[in-house]
């Protein structure tokens, strides 16, 4: 029993694991919560188990599904391309898919250290636009799509992408604006920064839904994705704005009275010496806020844009497979898991390579 | 910059001193600045009322007095669908703070709970809070949020349902608890449990004083629990019993009792789960930054253990721990917005409604908007304040 829960195997197996047993061990009170937490598993883990893989059908139908009474993973076998296309037309679905394939890939180069650079940003540059054209069509020759039927993990990866790329600039600018001297601009973007995270991003959302029609000039309509944009910007924008003013303060003064002793002008001073500073050693909180704000692309499922997590609700109305709601559930969960944690990792990874001094 | 060090510089480029400090360059920017912002508010305005104006709108709060018809599930005051809008926005105000305020206490609770759990000797323990904190934190709220509440309608019909304790029902409906009845009797017996807290405070500032004064120090936990016992008591003695009234099942439902709907219930658990696995790693981290030095100062000096925690840990913690537990407090608040997801009626749901209803949205949206700004501004004004006692005084 003791055996089964004992860490990962090493050089010093037998050793390690009786460091493991005598920690948990140590004492009445440690041997009390032991075994308190051994009946917790005893209970818990055999009927998951049971569920999830010993009466699970990884294939087949409904009907089979119901009568094994496990998890009924053939159902999200089914639905996998539609939860990743949504409605996306059939015959063009290798449009996402490269959309996809091109996001994978810009995401790996952008996890390697090699890569950072001026040629990484304009691969951005290049890789952005072009996945927006294979979405959309109407050029190239390609069938136009509209964005309604646009869906799934492709406009998660939409949204958090565009949100990112079009935020992160105006992130700058904000933080810059909050520390600057002069005082309009100072108190404009303390404004917009604290009014955008004081308010909930579903209400950004509604109001970016609702209320932008309404400024717009009368005749110009504003596509529906589109306008998830615009309220996932600013709430980027926002928050990323805080992380990077942390790091503008943390930056030594004397970093900012040097760039100026040698006569270079506000922005070579920023974008020269203070920037590329600021900006590395916060990339762990960036990418730890970016985590979060991954989480609430969920969130557009207010205002009826078909996201991963939304296309599967949807795909649980099939009726041929009527009550694997629990399957749909734990499925997205697990899809959302692994990015995060991921990300997570990487960024604790980061932290520790980032160290001034081990760079 | 500094206007000192660009006075002494050479010729910065397009920086022309002015009196006062300023830049020509900059006053130049935030002129602009100023004019891009009017003018852009102007043609925002001018755009919307051509647009009302075309939709049949007027602008204005008018409509907040008109009747609302939205039916609404829970209220905590006297509502009925002929209401006004501005009532029917408070009902919503009262439920987002229902929600927001247990869930802070509950958060706060099981946050430290797991936080401490997460540090223990115990690497089974550890190992297993580790896994949940982290499986809880890397998944969308509105994903546990839709998952609770589908939990919540699995659960079994009202007559076959579960009663884990005395006078708790769970079911399809929601949860039943025991209500106290709102009467003088139940105040009075508030009232001495409020006056032996008060007690208990000014024993412990009088005992600090004569600490600091004399250099004794005489125990006040004991004391302190006579009288958070012992006030209450007197109150029951002297005849300030307060009714609790027991759900009870009649015919197809429950009478009596405080009812707490699936969805209220769904958005709390969900909402305290998802907050205190991130108020889980504060208290963690929090309590990692104090110097493993000064805990063993505390021990070379003789103070046992419970004393080493609460008068040497803690308060160095506490000074890490603050700042983002506002934050989280926060967020609780703002995400139990999403409460829309699952129907509860809070206020941003009860706003969606009215905007559908009336069309009237920019004024609702600022509504909402503003209170959220309000919750969010004060609430980080109380903890900045907390803050700054707890904060490290150098002297």
């Amino acid at each position: 029993m003791s055996a089964s829960l004992a860490p990962p195997a090493g050089p010093s197996q037998a050793a390690r694991i009786g460091a493991f047993l005598r920690a948990c061990f140590a004492g009445p009170l440690n041997s009390a919560i032991t075994l308190a937490c051994l009946v917790v598993l005893y209970y818990a883990a055999p009927p998951i188990w049971d569920w999830a893989v010993g009466r699970a059908t990884w294939s087949g139908t409904a009907a089979q599904c119901r009568e094994a009474g496990g998890a009924c993973w053939a159902f999200i076998r089914e639905k996998f391309w539609f939860s990743i296309f949504g409605l996306y037309p059939y015959e063009q679905r290798w449009r996402p898919a490269t959309m996809l394939s091109i996001l994978v890939i810009m995401v790996l180069a952008s996890t390697q250290r090699r890569c950072w650079g001026r040629r990484l940003l304009v691969g951005w540059a290049v890789a952005a636009p072009a996945m927006l054209v294979l979405m959309a069509g109407g050029v190239f020759g390609l069938e136009p799509v509209a964005t309604r039927l646009w869906g799934g993990l492709s406009i998660t990866g939409i949204i958090a992408v565009y949100g990112l790329a079009l935020g992160y600039p105006l992130a700058i600018l904000l933080a810059l604006g909050r520390r600057s001297e002069l005082t309009l601009l100072r108190w404009f973007s303390t404004a917009v920064i604290e009014c955008v995270r004081g308010v909930p991003l579903i209400s950004l959302l509604f109001m970016a839904a609702i209320m932008l029609p309404l400024f717009l000039p009368q005749g110009v309509t504003l596509d529906r994705l589109a306008r998830v944009l615009v309220a996932y910007t600013l709430f980027t924008a926002a928050y990323m704005a805080e992380v990077v003013r942390g790091g503008l303060q943390a930056m030594p003064r004397g970093q900012y009275e040097a760039a100026e002793a040698i006569g270079l002008s506000y922005w070579q001073k920023m974008r020269l010496i203070i920037l590329p500073q600021a900006l590395t050693i916060t990339i762990p909180s960036q990418v730890n806020t970016f985590i979060g704000l991954f989480k609430d692309t969920t969130l557009v499922v207010v205002i009826g844009v078909f996201d991963f997590f939304t296309t599967l609700r949807a795909a649980l109305g099939d009726s041929q497979w009527l009550g694997f709601a629990t399957e749909a559930y734990v499925f997205a969960a697990g899809v959302y898991f692994v990015l995060c944690f991921a990300m997570s990792r990487y960024s604790m990874h980061l932290e520790r390579t980032l160290q001034p001094g081990t760079r | 910059m500094s206007s000192t060090t660009s006075a002494a510089l050479p010729t910065a480029r397009g920086l022309i001193r002015l009196p006062g400090g300023a830049t020509q360059r900059g006053l130049l920017i935030q002129v602009a600045l100023l004019l891009g912002v009017v003018a852009l508010g102007w043609w925002l305005w001018s755009n919307a009322q051509v647009n009302m104006a075309a939709r049949g709108l007027q602008f204005g709060f008018g409509f907040l007095e008109r009747s609302a018809g939205i039916p609404i599930g829970e209220a905590m005051i006297a509502y009925a669908p002929s209401d006004t809008y501005s009532r029917a926005l408070t009902v919503g105000l009262l439920n987002t703070l229902r929600v927001a305020i247990i869930g802070c206490f509950l958060c706060t609770i099981f946050g430290v709970l797991l936080g401490l759990a997460r540090l223990s000797a115990n690497p089974l323990l550890r190992g297993l809070t580790g896994g949940y904190i982290e499986l809880v934190r890397n998944t969308p709220l509105v994903l546990q949020l839709v998952f609770w509440h589908a939990v919540m309608l699995q659960m079994p019909s009202v007559r076959q349902s579960i009663n884990p304790l005395p006078g708790v029902f769970i079911s399809q409906r929601g949860l039943k608890i025991p209500a106290l009845l709102n009467e003088p009797e139940l105040w009075a017996f508030l009232g001495a449990i409020l006056a032996a807290l008060v007690g208990w405070w000014l024993l412990l500032r009088r005992e600090r004083a004569r600490q600091i004064a004399i250099g004794e120090r005489r125990p006040t936990l004991l004391p302190g629990f006579a009288m958070l016992l012992g006030f209450p008591a007197l109150a029951l003695l002297a005849g300030f019993v307060p009714t609790v009234e027991w759900p009870v099942m009649a015919g197809f439902n429950f009478e009596g009792g405080l009812a707490l709907s699936p969805e209220f219930f769904a958005l709390l658990v969900g909402l305290v789960i998802y907050t205190s696995a991130f108020v889980a790693e504060i208290v963690r981290s929090g309590i990692q930054s104090v110097h493993p030095g000064q805990g063993e100062a505390a021990r070379a000096l003789g103070l046992p253990n419970g004393r080493i925690m609460r008068l040497v840990i803690l308060p160095q913690a506490l000074r890490v721990i603050i700042p983002p537990m506002t934050s989280q407090y926060l967020n609780l608040t703002k995400n139990s917005s999403l409460a829309v997801v699952i129907g509860y009626p809070d206020l941003v749901s009860v706003a969606n409604t009215s905007i559908n209803q009336t069309g009237q949205a920019i004024e609702v949206i600022t509504i909402f908007m503003a209170i959220y700004l309000f919750l969010s501004l004060s609430t980080s004004g109380l903890m900045n304040w907390y803050n700054s006692r707890v904060a490290l005084k150098e002297r």
